[in-house]
């Protein structure tokens, strides 16, 4: 029989679990994110007043989305670019790929983007016998490997720099054993042809700025600058929840996103992008595209308590602090957006009965809305998936809910039975599930509710 | 001062011992303790589960057992928290709004409850050794407590509190979570557990007996030489 998600995510969930050099990685790697977080956190002389703002501001925004998004359109339509709607990940590939058709692409480079991820959009265009180059380093070790990033920020966070020496050596024939630095420079150099090279570059985008039109873009290699200065052709796909009203915004969201993302003050490169290249302009490309996606962004939008996700500025915070990414690591939820927000987001993008275990895989400690610079309630949007997710429970699941619900109505259901009597049906209902790793607790032979009555 | 208690459901029927010692604890602090002895389950597995309709008429039964008219003490902060935080927005619009409304801001976490009302840092109690803290999430999060136990077991004799990088990160407890999930829930367990050891401490010790139930099920599995102690257990001692 065909698996279910589920049963892979439990299944990989338990080979992760018995992987101690895995979790030695990401216990490494998390433990740098935090204290690179708090030593970045004090440039907010209140985050709390800071992170409220940010939601107040999303919150207005998404409420009035159709508002800004067409004024972003038609700023940046003044400006000279082009916007495209996609309602589906289909229609952003058709875009991109009629573009790439009418410039007779044959080389793209790409910096980092969850989006184009999220529409498979490399796979697509090597069908199309066109070669997609990744340009941030984490992106490019990742497609050397043949692997879907691992995090939203840090895609290949999980490699030791050892693995990634090997894969070098195995992929580009590089020396062995290089050393970090080495091995930078030798990506560069075989990106810095690349760029030359390439038709087209695409990016994703942190922020839509309506007032003006422009596209914002943060990273810290300079490869996104880069890739969209020197070929003709510059496409920018995005979300549309990641619009702002004004590009005065920036002045909080980006060193709100820095800090949450890297721990830094502010990111090492900031790019407003406005359209192509105008007349007497030194630089920039001949043409720009925006291709805004919907891909179950409106049904997000739809339901009032889940519309909060829409809010989120992928700044992978919610991931680091997350207690189950921490031991199963973002491949095995299988999913584009991994860790608490992606657990939120995906059972609506792709289906709450395929996906909605994401939801019931979380012991709901809170960590994530803790830490979320735009305040998601995370946590809370995981029940509300699960309150949703009812309907698809198991008939057996209703029963048993019923009953407890029963048994909870009246205390003399509950003092009926003795201690022993419970523990033997506890072992019969839950020592498989409770423990090969773990004992029972027992139960007391007589309930403090009983013995309080005995005694006072 | 007159104080009702709520027992959660699993304390009640588990480890009815430490609800005994946290009542000692209040009245020798000179508190007159009362118990509603048909009292239940607040309702928040079902909750958790998504249940709401199931959850909303064992809530229902749930407050009507309070008097409101004294502060409720919780041997827990998960189902202090639950009650404080969910219960206005569950019954909304229902006969019950007026109840709930008066009747949660009473509910009172134990460790909370002895240093913020009853104003006790020191209980006189001695316990010989090292320990960790455990910030279980609903005393955490949902509560907002992390001083007021710190304060209660820096003044425990004999006792020295190692503050662990880990400290506030989740046990992988979860209610149904640890079931259904069982190896996300056992690898969360284990590196609490195997952390609390590494800084050498001898007692894990938490405000919550369902994250301790947890981490004490690996550890006796595995034979390992460190114990969990709620803390009513040990400010009792
Ligand atoms: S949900 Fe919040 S913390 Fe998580 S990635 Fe989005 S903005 Fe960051």
């Amino acid at each position: 029989m065909l698996k279910t998600r589920k049963q892979i995510f439990i299944e990989q969930s338990r080979e992760k679990f018995s992987d101690v050099e895995h979790r030695r990685k990401i216990n490494h790697s998390l433990l740098q994110s935090d204290i690179a977080f708090r030593k970045g956190i004090p440039q907010f002389s209140d985050l709390q007043l800071a992170k409220k703002t940010a939601n107040h501001i999303k919150r207005t925004t998404i409420e009035n989305l159709d508002t800004y998004l067409l004024q972003f359109e038609k700023q940046f339509t003044q400006n000279g670019g082009k916007v495209i709607w996609a309602a589906t990940a289909n229609e952003a590939l058709d875009a991109v790929g009629r573009i790439c058709k009418e410039v007779n692409a044959r080389l793209v480079v790409k910096s980092k983007s969850m989006v184009t991820e999220e529409i498979h959009l490399n796979p697509f265009l090597s069908s199309k016998g066109i070669e997609v180059v990744e340009t941030d380093l984490g992106e490019y070790i990742q497609q050397l490997a043949g692997e879907p990033p691992y995090h939203l920020v840090a895609p290949s966070m999980h490699k030791s720099k050892e693995e990634v020496a090997d894969l070098f050596h195995e992929k580009l024939g590089a020396p062995e054993g290089l050393a970090p630095e080495a091995l930078t420079q030798f990506a560069r150099k075989i990106l810095r042809e690349k760029y030359v090279q390439a038709d087209i570059g695409i990016t994703g985008v942190n922020f839509l700025l309506a007032d003006i039109g422009g596209v914002a873009l943060t990273e810290n290699e300079g490869n996104g600058r880069l890739s969209t200065s020197f070929p003709k052709v510059h496409i920018a796909v995005t979300g549309i929840e990641k619009i702002l009203p004004s590009v005065r915004d920036l002045a909080l969201f980006w060193p709100l996103l820095a800090t949450h993302g890297s721990g830094q003050q502010i990111t090492v490169y900031n790019s407003i992008f406005t359209g192509p290249r105008k007349a007497g302009e030194k630089d920039g490309p001949e043409r720009m595209y925006v291709i805004l996606l919907d891909n179950g962004r409106t049904r997000l939008l739809a339901d009032p308590k889940a519309r909060e996700s829409l809010y989120c500025i992928r700044c992978g915070a919610c991931l680091n602090v997350c207690p189950v990414f921490r031991n199963i690591g973002g491949h095995t939820y299988n999913s584009t957006y991994g860790g608490p927000v992606g657990s939120v987001i995906t059972p609506h993008i792709k289906g709450m009965k395929e996906y909605g275990h994401l939801s019931q895989a979380s012991s709901l400690c809170g960590a994530c809305t803790e830490v979320c610079p735009v305040g998601i309630p995370l946590h809370q949007l995981l029940l509300h998936n699960r309150q949703l997710a009812v309907k698809h429970a198991a008939r057996t699941e209703k029963f048993a809910w019923k009953l407890w619900a029963m048994a909870c109505s009246h205390r003399r259901v509950l003092n009926l039975a003795g201690g022993h009597t419970k523990n033997r049906v506890a072992t019969l209902l839950f020592a498989n599930a409770w423990g090969k790793n773990r004992k029972l607790p027992g139960f007391a032979p007589e309930s403090f509710n009983q013995l309080w009555k005995k005694q006072r | 001062m007159h104080v009702e208690l709520f027992i959660p459901c699993f304390v009640d029927q588990l480890f009815p011992q430490t609800a005994f010692n946290m009542v000692q604890i209040l009245e020798r602090a000179g508190c007159e303790v009362s118990y509603n002895t048909q009292q239940t389950c607040c309702g928040q597995p079902a909750y958790n589960a998504g249940f709401m309709e199931e959850c909303a008429v064992v809530a229902g039964k749930f407050i009507k057992e309070f008097s409101g008219e004294n502060y409720v003490v919780v041997p827990g902060g998960s189902c202090t928290g639950f009650v404080r935080n969910y219960y206005s927005k569950m019954f909304e619009g229902t006969d019950l709004e007026k109840q709930v409304t008066m009747k949660t801001p009473l509910f009172y976490e134990f460790t909370s409850f002895l240093t913020e009302i009853l104003g006790i840092e020191d209980t006189g109690a001695t316990l010989v050794g090292k320990a960790v803290y455990h910030d279980a999430c609903g005393a955490l999060r949902e509560c907002g407590i992390k001083a007021a136990p710190r304060i209660l077991l820096n003044k425990v004799r004999g006792l020295e509190l190692i503050e662990t990088e880990d400290a506030e990160r989740c046990c992988g407890f979860g209610g149904t979570f640890s079931v259904k999930y069982e190896p996300v829930s056992m690898a969360m367990g284990e590196q609490k557990v195997l952390n609390a050891i590494k800084a050498g401490a001898q007692y894990i010790i938490s405000t919550d007996l369902s994250c301790l139930m947890h981490l004490d099920g690996y550890i006796r599995h595995h034979q390992l030489l460190i114990q969990t102690l709620h803390i009513a257990d040990v400010l009792v001692s």
